[in-house]
């Protein structure tokens, strides 16, 4: 089996003086959507962040297609193709829509087939194109976070909580808009707590509880088998 | 997104408070000049006043928009950012010495006059740059993040660069000639306007369109105020905030070269605690601005300016009180300053 495009070998994070993550291994294959499962302060957060490379790991590798980067400072990860469309969105709400896409569209400008699919997922983006961008609405701000990703060729995308606070119907559209994405070949690493998105979208899972994965397979598995979200999360996804 | 709501927003009509509210800060300036006017009995002083406060809110911009770019970015408030202006001018003055500008028997053309002054003041600019660039790695670097250390070491580095003026420059205050074609007036409506305050806002005005077309015109802008909002999602970006935070630095320091030069000739005397002296006034118009905006601090300066020329010439005994009073006045109506820059952190 071929190397996956991610892995985590043995990954403590300390905040602070604070140890979060115990120890992540965590394989995310190249293609398809990996979902990170599991209760508040399981680490999930700080997995995608350590990641993306905000917080430091103290000890165990990261490696991204092929190469150690476990040293590496934040903007070489995100130049080597990791995008990050963090919890809080991490909107420029002083700068316009516009200005957001082009700091996203690095090499260039935004324009040609990639925005034509950033405005057929996301038409209000067109709308407000020169409006401030904090001046939208929560969905819309996602969807700008979305379509930050989107701009440029990604290998692998980080996404946390998309569909936190949002209404049901944007939470539909939302997931349209990333399984399209998926449809394009992206790698998408996704934490999640509402299952019915997770379900929608995931092939893979992966479910944390106090700073280690305590499961790792398939989507459908999970799925079809509510002892095993019983044991695993000690309270029913379908509840959520 | 086909299930999302699709309707055009529309807009009630608003009142004309309503829509004037957002310039209330640009407002501001020119009610000052209008109460400036109604209380000095003689257009002709108003006049002058008026210039001299220009004058003196330019060069405050001048210094203070370099502070408030490195606060806004880089989190770092900087009681050393004094150094520079003091630095700034003395580098100024000996450059426009070596050139031979401000001497009485100088050719007095004025072409020749303003490009000395001009290279005066690139040297200046340069040399506090470099000192920007110095200062950032040995003493800002390691307590970034940490407010109480910034300004204890900060303050430490000021006195240091006061000591290292002495050194090279003696401890004397030095007096400063302006160049021929800046010094004297042009009378206008029986007031007496002088050059070089007419010069100096020129340049204040200058610099400040500059700015904004750097902050809202190109991609280098985009990024200072992306960073200012949230640094950490630049770097997700693929940008390096380092390299951006040393520039800015540098950027600030220069700027602050300049304003030293200005501010020197301006009072026709330099000495090494200049820098020290304008920086209550430059702390004032960053926080009455808004932490990190070039605007607010623009609008700021020329307030403090016009004020305290205003006020000198009304009741000459409240002039020093007059500042702190303005930043009383506008931090109740306005607690994070005129324009308020978001923090995501």
């Amino acid at each position: 089996m071929s190397e996956p495009l991610l892995r985590l070998a043995g990954v403590h994070t300390h905040i602070g003086r604070y140890h979060i993550l115990h120890g992540v291994d965590l394989s995310v294959p190249e293609g398809g959507v990996t979902m990170l499962l599991g209760r508040n302060g399981a680490g999930k957060t700080t997995t995608l962040r350590t990641v993306i490379g905000h917080w430091r790991t103290s000890q165990g590798t990261v490696r991204f297609a092929g190469e150690d980067i476990t040293a590496w400072p934040t903007p070489r990860r995100a130049r080597a193709g990791i995008a990050d469309v963090p919890e809080s969105m991490g909107i420029f709400t002083d700068l316009t829509v516009e200005e957001n896409m082009v700091l996203a569209a690095r090499a260039g400008k935004p324009e040609g087939p990639r925005l034509d699919a950033v405005f057929k997922a996301f038409p209000p983006l067109r709308t407000f194109w020169k409006n401030p961008a904090g001046n939208l609405s929560g969905g819309q701000k996602q969807m700008l976070s979305v379509a930050r990703a989107m701009i440029e060729p990604r290998r692998l995308i980080l996404i946390d909580e998309p569909s936190k606070g949002l209404a049901p119907a944007i939470v539909r559209s939302l997931v349209e808009a990333l399984r399209a994405l998926k449809d394009t070949g992206a790698t998408i690493l996704m934490v999640e707590q509402n299952f019915s998105v997770a379900r929608a979208l995931g092939d893979s899972v992966a479910v944390m509880d106090e700073g280690r994965v305590i499961h790792a397979g398939p989507m459908a598995e999970l799925a079809e088998n509510r002892e095993m979200q019983e044991r695993l999360m000690g309270l029913s996804l379908e509840a959520h | 997104m086909s299930l999302a709501p699709e309707h055009a927003p529309t807009m009630a009509r608003q009142s004309l408070l309503q829509r004037l509210e957002p310039h209330a800060p640009a407002l501001l300036i020119a009610a000052l000049a209008l109460a400036g006017l109604a209380l000095i009995p003689a257009l002709s002083s108003w006049i002058t006043l008026t210039v001299a406060g220009l004058a003196m809110g330019m060069m405050i911009f001048t210094i203070a928009s370099g502070m408030t770019l490195v606060f806004g970015l880089l989190d770092v408030i900087n009681f050393g950012h004094g150094a520079f202006i003091s630095v700034g001018a003395f580098v100024g003055v000996s450059a426009l010495a070596a050139l031979g500008g401000g001497a009485p028997d100088a050719d007095p053309s004025a072409l020749s006059d303003l490009t000395t002054l001009a290279l005066a003041a690139i040297a200046a600019m340069a040399a506090t740059a470099l000192m920007g660039l110095a200062f950032e790695r040995v003493i800002v670097r390691p307590v970034y993040g940490a407010h109480l250390k910034q300004i204890l070491v900060t303050m430490g580095g000021l006195i240091i660069v006061q000591q290292l003026i002495f050194v090279v420059w003696g401890p004397d205050e030095i007096h400063v000639a302006r160049p021929e074609s800046l010094k004297g007036a042009w009378t206008f409506a029986g007031a007496a306007v002088e050059k070089y305050r007419v010069m100096a806002v020129g340049l204040g005005l200058a610099l400040f369109l500059g700015l904004r077309w750097l902050m809202r015109g190109t991609k280098v802008g985009l990024l200072v105020r992306a960073g200012v909002e949230n640094g950490e999602m630049v770097e997700a970006l693929g940008y390096d905030i380092r390299r951006l935070f040393i520039a800015v630095f540098m950027a600030g320091s220069a700027l602050a070269g300049l304003g030293g030069v200005m501010w020197g000739l301006y009072q026709e005397v330099i000495t090494a605690h200049m820098g020290g002296d304008i920086m209550v006034m430059v702390f004032i118009v960053v926080i009455i601005g808004g932490l990190g905006s070039v605007e607010g601090c623009f609008i700021g300066a020329l307030l403090i300016g016009l004020l305290y020329n205003y006020v000198a010439f009304l009741a000459p005994k409240a002039a020093l009180v007059s500042n702190i009073g303005l930043m009383v006045a506008i931090l109740m109506w306005r607690p994070q300053g005129m324009f308020p820059v978001v923090k995501a952190k």
